[in-house]
């Protein structure tokens, strides 16, 4: 079948299996940021933002994404020029292995899209289906309250 | 700060990684990020037994399926016996394992692989293979293994380096410092504990992954999810019986190893499927597969006897361990001796010391390296009987401690006598910040107004706990790292090295060693690493090895890219190479007249006695610092329910130079979170057949953002002589320490012991009746 997909903005338009979920179609379409993990929504690697909201991808069957928006990490920096989440996560040392990292900033962009000023629980229980092996969640926790300041400011600085 | 590291221009500082924007703006940069046109995907299928002789295997079904292009068995793959131990050659684990067998040794174990154009190719032509099975009786526990008339798990006669293979022993190790029997005679308190851990698994969020395909030379390049790219070209090698040379292994970003990609795991298939084929080929584990057939932390039982006189000096040791390595001997010998040679060595103090332990086979999960390796397992019994012994002396355990640990200029006997599975190499401390961890730790946990207070509040009962531990710095005499670097004649330098990034960030941190050395920033080092072509030997990231091997050997490459340029800048400033210093991007003459490293390099690439300026050199480290660490945590026990809570987790280490100190503290919050899973929730849990009955995240449990106490990691600098920029390794020593810290903290608050993990509400309020009756 065919479905049409609005990623990063653009519109494009694939054809599928009925059974086949969104990771694995966005991964065949090139966009590699979005990883698996367990493809049970166990880690949340492969988290996207499906119609403004974070999801798990692995979760979601392709068909039903139909007509629908994504927005995946490919779509978040402007050439050389990170969105704050992304600078935030950098500057706090918030990435080791980077490969939970884009998932945890798409949850991160969710969060503070619709909270800008998260207490230090709000983000814990926001990422808390962002499992991540290498950090021990402590320069994360400061990244995503750096990123809400940087927000704040406006700013995005490499 | 040490007064040494506050002289650093590029070390000592969290600078940002060099792969970071890659990885935070998401570019492909992993295996199976890759997409090569014609790739074919590979599934294997395991056994359903845990002991199980294969009497026949029929894949004309599945061979004749359209879109299969290959289906691998017993019947047509390589004999060779090997390790899959991806560790320093000869490797001191047993060549017990071939790609195929017609014997499988637990649930999971491989039976065939079918490789076709797509996934679900793939995995519907493994439905068509049809296998009969000679069910055998299976070992499915340690005390089975070696009973008389066990089943024998490894009767095949050909598989070399099995300590006694009929009574299924993988290792034996027994190794004696004074007379421990006489010690415990003259000893006034004697204390003993058994303590049992559990199977666990690493869960690196990527599984284990790897690519491969054939190169214009129609050489196999194995792009793979590694931590010991050098050892995979040799063990491929060895498995696959071509030349060496017709290997190449790239090791891309990789999502974290901990232990379980030190291990040559499943490049064998996908490269004997490149070379069948000739077509590129993708293997990439499911969770379910990574949780029943890839690697776990040996689950072992290990006694600890403790005998001290009155005044508090250990006067004997005794530790005794039985490791679990299930179906294979991977690191079934190393991870045994280190769970006494990184342990023991810390109190010195005793005069008469034993260690002694075997590991036997099982039809069980494969053990393997996991990070801490063998000394997770011995600090819990170890840590928790000095917690007892100081209240029989009526002592403070941190006094016990002090009375007892290693102190700087002071070696132990155990250094000598018990190795990497063989003697080791002796060595003095060179550097010890371990009485100072201890105060600022206390301090830091309110240790005095807390210790046997037992705050209650509700159901709750508050209690502190303490544990200190060492580990070590790679290898002694066998690792061995190795670094190239060139300059370009803009000013910038290729670094070239083989040790290999799994996430912790040692790109960045071996490139600021080089750059402080070569007296630039880190923005002119360009880094290759981890490529068998194109960079030098290196063991691979084990062991707590890479910033200490890999850095030195990245240091003294850099020292004699330095004298080059001096060398060639002496004439440009008209003074001896000897006065001129190295900063800022130029060299400086004791005038203070300079030249720019771009122009050193232009007369040295175009203009006079032209010569690339580059040079290699090596590392083969001689002793292994050990970083300290004092852990402290405050628990709550949950009177009512058995549950433990973390209330505060504080972590003092002596780290040597922290090179990069955001990610010194990043390896240190990584491996105590780690910990604290072990401790407290993770375990594998086996069916009656030996099957895993939770391989999933969901039903594994590690630690999520909110299962995190509020920690205070502190790195408490020294400066390690013999360490590049005066640095130790970090990598290891977090994971050891929340079991017996979080153990001594419950005790604290309720006066239980408790001796086998996870501590699960269950065992937690059954230990509270126990006790109560």
């Amino acid at each position: 079948m065919t479905i049409t997909l609005t990623i990063n903005g653009l519109e494009k338009t694939f054809e599928i299996d009925p059974g086949e979920k969104l990771l694995e179609v966005l991964r065949r379409e090139g966009y590699m940021s979005v990883k698996k993990g367990c493809g049970t929504g166990d880690c949340g690697a492969c988290a996207i933002l499906f119609n403004g909201r974070s999801v798990n991808s692995c979760l979601v069957f392709a068909a039903k994404a139909d007509g629908g928006e994504i927005l995946t990490v490919e779509g978040l920096a402007t050439g050389e020029i990170l969105h704050p989440v992304q600078t935030a996560f950098l500057a706090e040392g918030a990435v080791q292995c980077g490969y939970c990292t884009p998932g945890m900033v798409m949850t991160t962009v969710d969060l503070l899209t619709r909270n800008p000023d998260p207490t230090e629980s709000e983000i814990r229980e926001a990422l808390s289906g962002n499992l991540c092996r290498c950090t021990g969640y402590v320069k994360q926790v400061r990244a995503v309250q750096r990123a809400a300041e940087l927000m704040k400011d406006g700013g995005s600085h490499v | 700060m040490s007064n040494q590291a506050k002289k650093f221009a590029t070390v000592g500082k969290s600078l940002r990684k060099v792969d970071g924007f890659a990885l935070v703006t998401g570019k492909p940069e992993f295996v199976a990020d890759l997409q090569l046109p014609d790739t074919l995907h590979i599934k294997i299928l395991g056994s359903p037994y845990a002991h199980a002789r294969i009497t026949s295997i029929d894949v004309s079904a599945a061979e004749a399926m359209p879109g299969v292009a290959c289906v691998l068995t017993h019947h047509n793959t390589p004999p060779h016996r090997h390790t899959t131990a991806g560790q320093g050659y000869p490797e001191p684990s047993p060549y017990d394992s071939r790609m195929f067998e017609n014997k499988v040794r637990f649930v999971g174990d491989r039976v065939a692989a079918v490789a076709a154009e797509t996934e679900a190719l793939a995995e519907a032509a493994l439905k068509l293979i049809r296998v009969q099975y000679e069910e055998l009786p299976a070992v499915l526990s340690m005390d089975e293994a070696r009973r008389d008339g066990a089943p024998v798990i490894h009767d095949e006669t050909d598989s070399p380096g099995i300590y006694d293979a009929s009574r299924n022993i993988v290792a034996d190790v027994d190794i004696d410092v004074g007379d421990v029997k006489k010690g415990f005679e003259e000893s006034d308190e004697i204390v003993e504990f058994t303590c049992e851990t559990q199977y666990a698994q690493h869960t690196p969020i990527e599984t284990h992954v790897v690519m491969s395909y054939l190169d214009s030379a129609h050489r196999l390049v194995l792009r793979t999810s590694t931590q010991v790219p050098f050892h995979v070209r040799r063990i491929v090698a060895q498995t696959l019986g071509i030349p060496m040379q017709q290997i190449r292994v790239i090791k891309p970003r990789i999502g974290g190893g901990f232990g379980t990609k030190q291990e040559v795991l499943i490049e064998d298939l996908a490269g004997l499927v490149s070379l069948r084929t000739g077509r590129p080929a993708l293997l990439s584990l499911t969770r379910r597969e990574e949780f029943d057939a890839s690697r776990t932390r040996h689950p072992m039982r290990v006694r600890v006897k403790l005998g001290a006189k009155k005044d508090g000096r250990l006067h004997a040791i005794e530790m005794e361990a039985t490791s679990n390595t299930g179906a294979y001997g991977s690191h079934g010998l190393t991870v045994l001796a280190n769970t006494g040679s990184k342990t023991l060595p810390l109190y010195n103090k005793a005069p008469n010391a034993h260690f002694y332990g075997q590991a036997v086979y099982t039809n069980l999960p494969v053990g393997g390296a996991y990070r801490g390796y063998g000394a997770t397992q011995g600090y819990f019994p170890l840590e928790m009987a000095m917690d007892e012994m100081a209240e029989r002396l009526g002592l403070d355990p941190i006094e016990l401690r002090r009375i007892n640990h290693i102190q700087l200029g002071e070696t132990s006997p155990i250094f000598e006598k018990l190795g990497e599975g063989r003697e080791g190499v002796s060595q003095t401390m060179k550097s010890c910040e371990l009485p100072r961890c201890i105060d600022i730790g206390a301090e830091r946990i309110g240790w005095t107004k807390k210790r046997g207070k037992r705050l209650k509040v509700g159901s709750w009962v508050h209690g502190v706990g303490m544990s200190i531990m060492m580990q070590g710095s790679g290898i002694p005499e066998i690792d061995m790292a190795a670094a190239t670097i060139k300059m370009n004649e803009d000013g910038s330098f290729n670094l070239l090295m083989g040790a290999t990034d799994l996430g912790t960030g040692s790109d960045t941190i071996l490139a600021q060693i080089a750059a402080e050395v070569l007296g630039v920033p880190l923005t002119k080092m360009i880094v290759t690493s981890s490529d068998t072509d194109l960079t030098p030997f290196d063991v691979g990231a084990y062991a707590s090895s890479t910033t200490y091997v890999s850095g030195m050997a990245v240091q003294r490459t850099a020292e004699k890219v330095r004298d080059q340029i001096f060398g060639v800048a002496a004439p440009m400033l008209d003074v001896s190479a000897g006065e001129l210093t190295l900063h800022d991007d130029a060299v400086f003459a004791p005038s203070g007249q300079s030249v720019g490293l771009d122009r050193v390099c232009q007369r040295a690439t175009y203009e006079t006695d032209q010569f690339q300026i580059g040079a290699t050199a090596s590392c083969v480290p001689h002793e292994s610092p050990a970083p300290f660490l004092a852990n402290f945590a405050e628990v709550a026990v949950n009177t009512e329910t058995g549950k433990v809570k973390i209330v505060h987790y504080v972590a003092a280490v002596d780290c040597g130079v922290a090179i990069n100190p955001h990610m010194a503290e990043g390896q240190m919050e990584g491996a105590i979170v780690n910990g604290i899973g072990y401790a407290l929730t993770e375990e594998m849990i086996l069916s009656s057949k030996g099957r895993v009955r939770n391989p999933s995240l969901f039903d594994y449990k590690i630690p999520g953002m909110l299962d995190i106490p509020p920690m205070d990691i502190i790195l408490v600098e020294s400066y390690e002589p013999t360490g590049p920029m005066g640095a130790k390794s970090v990598g290891e020593i977090g994971i050891n320490g929340p079991i017996p810290t979080i153990a001594n903290a419950i005790y604290d608050a309720v006066g239980i012991r408790l001796t086998e993990t996870p501590f699960t509400p269950e065992r937690v309020l059954k230990a509270i009746k126990t006790a109560a009756e």
